[in-house]
């Protein structure tokens, strides 16, 4: 299969607009959502956030709150870890629980036919959570034989040794999931004190589509989540990022380095953002056509993939790529990547280019919102983001907006060739590390 | 019958179209091309997936990874587009394409907004018979396979045991191979063998054309007629015979040591028969085996002995996909606790398997997977790629619209006695290859 990049869920967009109807509800006790109703299937997708997620790790307690979101689903109420799977997989119904840097994200599914009785076993599991000692512990095993197999792992190796180096001691400094000494130091005391600090209101979005009303789904919310704590931990501060400059090489045996690469970036909320997508896009985004998968795999034949992307996150921005090559063509590959970011920074783009972009970001943008779960995923997504409801209606004409003059003063203002700093794992030969 | 008059307008023989519960409708054209249509009108996007029954399975000796090779090389120019620009046309239009290879199928897909179907058919027909490659074109992607190979294979533990697994698990059928092929046979395959291959296996009576979203049959039918229509059929498109498996008289065993591997593990598979045209009860019952041993995490049989009433395992797990042209495999797998041998983790495991040849079915485990299976109808609606992609996969071995149709039918009817006769033939040792996975021993010399 050819590798298809999705770094990052960047957003991107036809001359079609999304079509899409939005719903604002109020329940009546006063939980806002966002609803696209769709009665041609009898099922529903829920999507719930809490913003925060690893990142509100208290000091000492790294990896609690993933943890405890691993462990959410491992009893409630009256039922221990296997009675609350056969009662969820009886109604056939989906639940997820997961951790991010940035939210802790709550997925269901569920046939109409037993919304109430799917709604009732999730309200048990987000306010009644057990946490037997034994089912910590069994996750808590899970954990650590992650945490093991990625001291094993090339990627892993270099994402941790790329945080640690961007930001230090700060929450993105290190993996949500914590340490192996760290993990096994957690107690459910610690996982009792990370459902109440980062599952409250005071954080929550809410997003629904698919068979139910709005009125149905105001008293659903009301009974799911009301219960909930009102508030919680307070949210982390921004990260400050060091850039560090420069080529750092950790050896590891294998084929092939792993190569992660980037500097600063771009917040989602700066006027900019929609041009710097359009220079990722033309750089290094998914696209077969993108420059860097042209130059470096479809000419020269030195990896299997390569892409970029704006990692705009809550607490910092990054522009961020990465790719694996064959030892002996690690340095080619890099200096095929500085070449190109200072290409790029100094020339800008061609009109061509900008133009197919923003057909294929504008194209691409309404086929998104195919199915009532990706619909209930992106619409949780851009109430986080503080977008209005209406944004699919006007997303793709700021895209349009972008003029060359736009993507010429931005890539001077975002590439900065001189500041990338890359890490490489592997047993690369010719690459001189830095530090 | 429905009638379709924009296929009798042109004179073809349409066989269908048969109609399901989630809108299906398929047609074949004269030159032998079969045409599936998926309706969802509920987003004005489509998805287009061409199925070649051409796969690893099928390649000469000596050129393993060839079907896998070309799967790349369909991305180059024809005599109408340059190398690249197929995909670039797709971008451009705000679509995405990709495509994948197996031992059975090599598959090409697009994604795009419904209006746009046109144009993506226009470009699979002229791909289909018009391709052209430099000698250049072919040394870089051959190039870009081997570093695929470095990334997916060489540079992961499991997957170089899977491989040998898979090599010691067909004594003499060509899933032995790996799809991507072994390196020192890509390195050799040349332009001259990618053209033959072409020649040879791309033709309308060797493709399936799924196509699933927002269009009606008859609009699809008439399009695929204007592209693919005027192509003429291949003549050496000949059913697949390939060499099949003598009778399995012993246990194979292998243990791959790689200092890269952190959490050691034991896999086995188990030689099992697939789904076959008509004749779908016996896989059906497989695939429950499957899910109750190790299907769910929490309750299924291995989950409750293993990870949680004894307590030597951080995972286990039991998987079966018998949507295949020849016999498949049957897996258990399970990864110890850190204080727990291999060894022991694997009695463990044989312990729980003939205690579930002992004891039979959990009536109440059985029944809610049974509804599961039910659920996943209605979901499944929701993913027309994932429609897309079931009725093209189940038609590139073989089986029939009917045969996918009558599937969920099929599960929800197959008895616990018929679980367990599946279980007693499946579980024989002698046709399973047993891996482990583990670091190499420490070293007691001194390195010099």
């Amino acid at each position: 299969m050819i590798l298809r990049i999705a770094l990052f869920l960047v957003a991107l967009a036809t001359p079609l607009r999304a079509e899409i109807a939005i719903q604002e509800v109020t329940s009546p006790g006063g939980i806002k959502a966002w609803l696209v109703e769709d009665h041609n299937i009898p099922f529903m997708a829920l999507e719930l956030r809490f913003r925060g997620g690893t990142s509100l790790d208290q000091p000492g307690k790294r990896g609690a709150i993933n943890l405890m979101a691993a462990t959410l689903e491992e009893g409630a109420g009256e039922m221990d870890a296997q009675g609350f799977a056969a009662a969820r997989d009886g109604l056939a119904a989906k639940i997820g629980f997961g951790a991010g840097s940035d939210e802790i994200s709550v997925s269901a599914q569920t046939l109409t036919e037993n919304r109430d009785t799917t709604m009732g076993l999730l309200h048990l599991a987000l306010t009644a959570p057990r946490f037997d000692q034994d089912a910590v512990e069994r996750v808590k095993g899970q954990v650590l034989a992650g945490l093991r197999a990625e001291e094993q792992d090339p990627s892993a190796i270099a994402a941790r040794l790329a945080r640690a180096r961007a930001y230090g001691d700060q929450p993105y400094g290190s993996s949500g999931d914590g340490t192996i000494e760290g993990v096994t130091s957690l107690t459910r005391d610690d996982v009792l004190a990370a459902w109440q600090g980062a599952m409250a209101q005071d954080r929550l979005y809410v997003a629904a589509a698919g068979d139910i009303s709005a009125a149905e789904l105001g008293l659903l919310l009301d009974k799911l989540l009301s219960d909930l704590p009102a508030t919680g931990w307070p949210m982390p501060p921004k990260a400050a990022l060091d850039e560090k400059p420069g080529v750092v090489v950790q050896a590891f045996p294998g084929p092939q380095s792993v190569v992660l690469f980037g500097h600063g970036g771009i917040g989602f909320d700066d006027p900019d953002f929609f041009a710097a997508s359009l220079l990722n896009d033309i750089l290094g985004g998914g696209r077969f056509s993108s420059r860097l998968m042209q130059e470096v795999r479809e000419k020269r034949g030195l990896t299997y993939g390569i892409g970029t992307g704006l990692a705009s996150r809550d607490l910092s921005a990054e522009w961020v790529g990465q790719f694996q090559a064959s030892n002996d063509k690690v340095a080619e590959a890099i200096k095929v990547v500085r070449d190109e970011w200072a290409r790029m920074a100094s020339e800008g783009v061609t009109e061509q280019e900008l133009a197919t972009a923003k057909t294929y970001m504008t194209g691409a943008y309404p086929l998104r919102f195919d199915g009532n779960g990706p619909i209930a995923s992106i619409l949780v997504g851009m109430q986080m983001l503080g977008l209005s409801s209406d944004y699919p209606k006007t997303r793709n004409d700021k895209v349009n907006a972008v003029t060359m003059q736009d993507i010429r003063r931005v890539a001077a203002r975002l590439l900065k060739p001189e500041n990338l700093s890359f890490v490489v794992v592997g047993e690369p030969a010719g690459v001189v590390a830095t530090e | 019958m429905r009638p379709s008059l924009v296929a009798l307008a042109l004179g073809l023989a349409c066989a269908g179209p048969a109609r399901a519960a989630e809108e299906v409708s398929t047609f074949t054209l004269k030159n032998g091309l079969e045409l599936v249509v998926i309706e969802d009108h509920r987003a004005p996007v489509v998805t287009q997936m061409v199925w070649y029954r051409i796969g690893a399975a099928d390649e000469a000796p000596g050129h393993s990874g060839i079907a896998h090779f070309f799967e790349h090389l369909m991305f180059q120019g024809t005599d109408d587009l340059a190398p690249g620009e197929f995909s670039a046309t797709v971008e451009a239009q705000g679509g995405n394409d990709n495509a994948f290879t197996s031992w059975d199928y090599t598959a090409y897909f697009q994604r795009v907004a419904a209006d746009r179907l046109d144009l993506m058919m226009q470009m699979e027909a002229d791909r289909m018979r018009d391709l052209t490659l430099s000698e250049q074109d072919v040394a870089t992607e051959r190039q870009v396979i081997v570093e695929e190979r470095g990334q997916r294979t060489d540079s992961d533990p499991g997957a170089l045991l899977r491989e040998q697994m898979g090599a010691a698990q067909y004594l003499n059928h060509p899933y032995g191979r790996p799809v991507i092929g072994w390196l020192h046979e890509i390195t050799a395959l040349s332009r001259d063998d990618a053209l033959a291959f072409y020649r040879a296996n791309y033709a309308p009576n060797n493709a399936i054309v799924v196509v699933a979203g927002d269009v009606t049959p008859d609009a699809a039918l008439k399009l695929a007629e204007t592209h693919y229509g005027p192509l003429e059929p291949s003549a050496s498109i000949t059913p697949r015979a390939r060499p099949s498996e003598p009778p399995h008289l012993s246990e194979r065993r292998i243990v791959l040591q790689d200092e890269r591997v952190s959490e050691p593990y034991v896999v086995r598979s188990y030689l099992a028969t697939e789904r076959n045209p008509g004749d779908q009860r016996k896989a059906a019952a497989l695939t429950l085996l499957a899910e109750l041993l190790g299907g769910n995490p929490t309750t299924s049989v291995f989950a409750r002995e293993l990870q949680f009433n004894r307590g030597v395992a951080t995972w286990s797990a039991a998987f079966y996909d018998g949507t295949s042209v020849d016999p498949a495999t049957f897996g258990v797998y399970v990864m110890p606790v850190p204080d727990v041998a291999l060894a022991d983790a694997e009695a463990a495991l044989d312990a729980v398997i003939d205690g579930f040849l002992k004891d039979g079915v959990d009536p109440e485990e059985l029944a809610r997977i049974k509804t599961q299976v039910r659920a996943s109808t209605i979901y499944g609606r929701d993913n027309a790629e994932g429609l897309a992609n079931m009725y093209g996969q189940a038609l590139a071995v073989g089986l029939t619209v009917k045969d996918v149709q009558d599937w969920p039918d099929i599960l929800q009817s197959v008895t616990e006695e018929e679980i367990m006769a599946a279980a007693t033939e499946v579980f024989d040792k002698r046709r399973a290859v047993t891996g482990w996975l583990q670091t190499p021993a420490p070293v007691k010399e001194a390195k010099e």
